[in-house]
C-alpha cells in the first residue's frame, strides 16, 4: 500500500505561487518584456496562475503560454511514443524573457527538450525557469530560477501536484511506493 | 490515448480508441507545419527506406515531408531503378534493406499483403503506404483526420464513397475507419465496381447516385483504377461522367454544407467537373496538407518503444 504525504496543501501553494511572482517581477524590472510558457501538461495551470499574479503586481496582462516537448525528448523510442499536448505561444518570444514554468523539476531533460522547443519559435533574450518543487536527482546541469518548494526525495518516490483541477484542492503529494 | 504497435500495415487491425490516438496525434503534428521552423528532432538518426515498387508521387512526397519534418534520414526506392527490375525478390530487396541497418520502410507494392510479409520478415517498423487494391491506412487517417477537423465529428456523418470501389485500397480503408468511428457510410457507382458484397463491411451500397448523396456530409470520389481493371468494368468513360460524375446540378441536390474529398489523382471532367474541384466545398487540398501531419503522427507513434506512455515528473 503506497504512503502519501500532503508536503504543500492549498495555502502553501498559493503562498508559494505570490512569492515567485514577486520574485519574477523584482528580477525583470521591464515587465513588458516577460512571457510565461508552461510545459505540458503540469505545468500549463500553474504558469497560468502565476501570469495572473504577476498581471496583478503589474496592472498588466502577461501573456502566457502553453509547450509540449514530448517531440523534443531523447527518451522516444525508448518508451511508448507519449501522448501530445498542444503547443500554444501565441506570441513572438524573440527579444523576450521567457519565464519556463512547470510543476515539478527532477531530472531536468524535461527542461533541456523545453529550451530546444522553444528556440524552434524564436529567439529569447533570455529563459529563466520556474518551478513549483524541486525534488532533486539531476541528471543534467540545470538550475531553477525560482522554486516553490525545496523536497528532497527518493527516485522511487512519486510527487503529485494538483493545481487547478476542478472540484478539487490545489495540494502536492508526495507518494512512497 | 493508446498505442502499442511496431507496424501500421492496416486500418482493419486497429481500435476506433487506436484510430483517435493517431487523429489527436496529427492535430499537435500540424501546429508543427504552420511554424517557421516546421522540424522536430523527434526521429534524429534514424533512417528510413521509403520503397515505392509501384509509382506514386502524392503519397510519397508526402511521406518523404513528413520524414524530413521529423528529422529522419531518408533513402528513396522506387520500383524502375531497383534491382526488382533485375529479378530480385522483394524479400532480398528487404533484408539488404534491413542490412544497412534501416529504422523504418515505407513499402508501396502492387501486392495485397505486401507490407505484412514484410512486418513478419523484418525487424524494422513497417508502414503500409498501399499495398494492391487492399488498404492504405495513412490516406484513410488523413481523410478521418479532415473530416474531423471539419465537421468536428465523425460519428453519426454520412459518409458517400462515390466511384470505383472494388479495386480501390483507398475505399477499403475508408470504410474500416469510418464504420469503426460510427459515421454510416454509403457506396455507389456502376455494379460492376461496387457489388453489394461490401454489405458485409457495415456499409450501405446502392447504385443511384441521386440518392446516394442526398444525405450525404461527406462526398468521397475515387478515381477509375484503370491500371488494376484487367478488362472494361463499365462501358464507357463518357458513360461513367453523365451516370456518376459529380456536377453542378448533383452537388445542388445535395445538403447545403456537403463537402466533397478525393485522394487524387483527381481526373477532371470525368468523376468531378472541374469548377467543383476548385470550389469551396471541396476539401482535396486540405486533404494533401493534412496528410503530411498524419503521417507524422504515424511515424512518431510507431516509433515508441515497449515501457510506460506517462512520464511523471521531469
Amino acid at each position: 500500500m503506497p504512503e502519501s504525504t500532503v508536503i504543500l496543501n492549498n495555502t502553501g501553494i498559493e503562498r508559494a505561487l505570490t512569492r515567485i511572482a514577486h520574485e519574477i517581477a523584482e528580477r525583470n524590472e521591464v515587465s513588458a518584456e516577460i512571457v510565461l510558457v508552461g510545459i505540458q501538461r503540469g505545468g500549463v495551470s500553474v504558469a497560468e496562475r502565476l501570469a495572473k499574479n504577476l498581471s496583478q503586481i503589474w496592472n498588466a496582462p502577461v501573456p502566457c503560454g502553453s509547450l509540449d516537448v514530448n517531440m523534443h525528448r531523447d527518451d522516444l523510442g525508448h518508451r511508448a511514443a507519449p501522448t501530445v499536448h498542444p503547443t500554444l505561444i501565441p506570441f513572438d518570444v524573440t527579444g523576450k524573457t521567457v519565464v519556463l514554468v512547470d510543476d515539478v523539476l527532477f531530472s531536468g531533460r524535461t527542461i533541456r527538450a523545453a529550451m530546444d522547443a522553444l528556440t524552434d519559435f524564436g529567439r529569447p533574450k533570455r529563459i529563466q525557469l520556474a518551478v513549483l518543487v524541486d525534488r532533486g536527482h539531476r541528471e543534467l546541469p540545470i538550475k531553477a530560477d525560482y522554486v516553490g518548494k525545496n523536497q528532497p526525495t527518493s527516485p522511487k518516490e512519486k510527487v503529485r501536484v494538483i493545481v487547478g483541477e476542478p472540484n478539487r484542492a490545489d495540494e502536492i503529494i508526495l507518494e512512497r511506493p | 490515448m493508446s498505442w502499442n504497435r511496431k507496424h501500421l500495415l492496416d486500418i482493419e487491425s486497429l481500435s476506433a480508441d487506436e484510430i483517435m490516438t493517431v487523429l489527436d496525434t496529427a492535430k499537435a503534428f500540424k501546429a508543427v507545419g504552420e511554424r517557421a521552423i516546421k522540424k522536430v528532432p523527434a526521429l534524429r538518426g534514424k533512417t528510413v527506406v521509403n520503397l515505392f515498387i509501384e509509382p506514386s508521387t502524392r503519397t510519397r512526397i508526402s511521406f518523404e515531408l513528413a520524414q524530413q519534418r521529423l528529422s529522419a534520414d531518408i533513402v528513396n526506392f522506387t520500383a524502375d531503378a531497383s534491382s526488382l527490375k533485375k529479378g530480385e525478390t522483394l524479400k532480398d530487396t528487404a533484408r539488404n534493406l534491413e542490412a544497412l541497418n534501416a529504422d523504418f520502410i515505407v513499402i508501396r507494392h502492387s501486392a495485397a499483403g505486401a507490407a505484412h510479409f514484410l512486418a513478419r520478415t523484418l525487424n524494422t517498423h513497417v508502414i503500409n503506404a498501399g499495398d494492391g487494391s487492399h488498404e492504405h491506412p495513412t490516406q484513410a487517417l488523413l481523410d478521418a483526420f479532415t473530416i474531423r477537423e471539419r465537421k468536428g465529428k465523425i460519428a453519426g456523418l454520412n459518409v458517400t464513397i462515390l466511384g470505383d470501389i472494388l479495386f480501390s485500397r483507398v475505399a477499403r480503408s475508408n470504410i474500416w475507419a469510418l464504420t469503426k468511428l460510427g459515421a454510416k457510410v454509403t457506396l455507389c457507382g456502376p455494379s460492376t465496381l461496387v457489388p453489394r458484397t461490401f454489405e458485409a463491411m457495415g456499409c450501405r451500397v446502392t447504385h443511384d447516385v441521386e440518392e446516394a448523396i442526398r444525405d450525404a456530409d461527406i462526398i468521397h470520389l475515387l478515381r477509375i483504377q484503370h491500371e488494376r481493371q484487367r478488362k472494361t468494368m463499365f462501358p464507357s468513360i463518357g458513360e461513367y461522367t453523365t451516370l456518376f460524375g459529380l456536377n453542378k446540378a448533383r452537388l445542388a441536390k445535395t445538403k447545403p454544407d456537403s463537402l466533397i474529398m478525393h485522394p487524387g489523382p483527381v481526373n477532371r471532367g470525368v468523376e468531378i467537373d472541374s469548377e467543383i474541384a476548385d470550389c469551396d466545398r471541396s476539401l482535396i487540398l486540405e486533404q494533401v496538407t493534412n496528410g503530411i501531419a498524419v503521417r507524422m503522427a504515424v511515424m512518431f507513434l510507431v516509433n515508441g518503444g515497449k515501457g510506460p506512455q506517462e512520464i511523471t515528473g521531469g
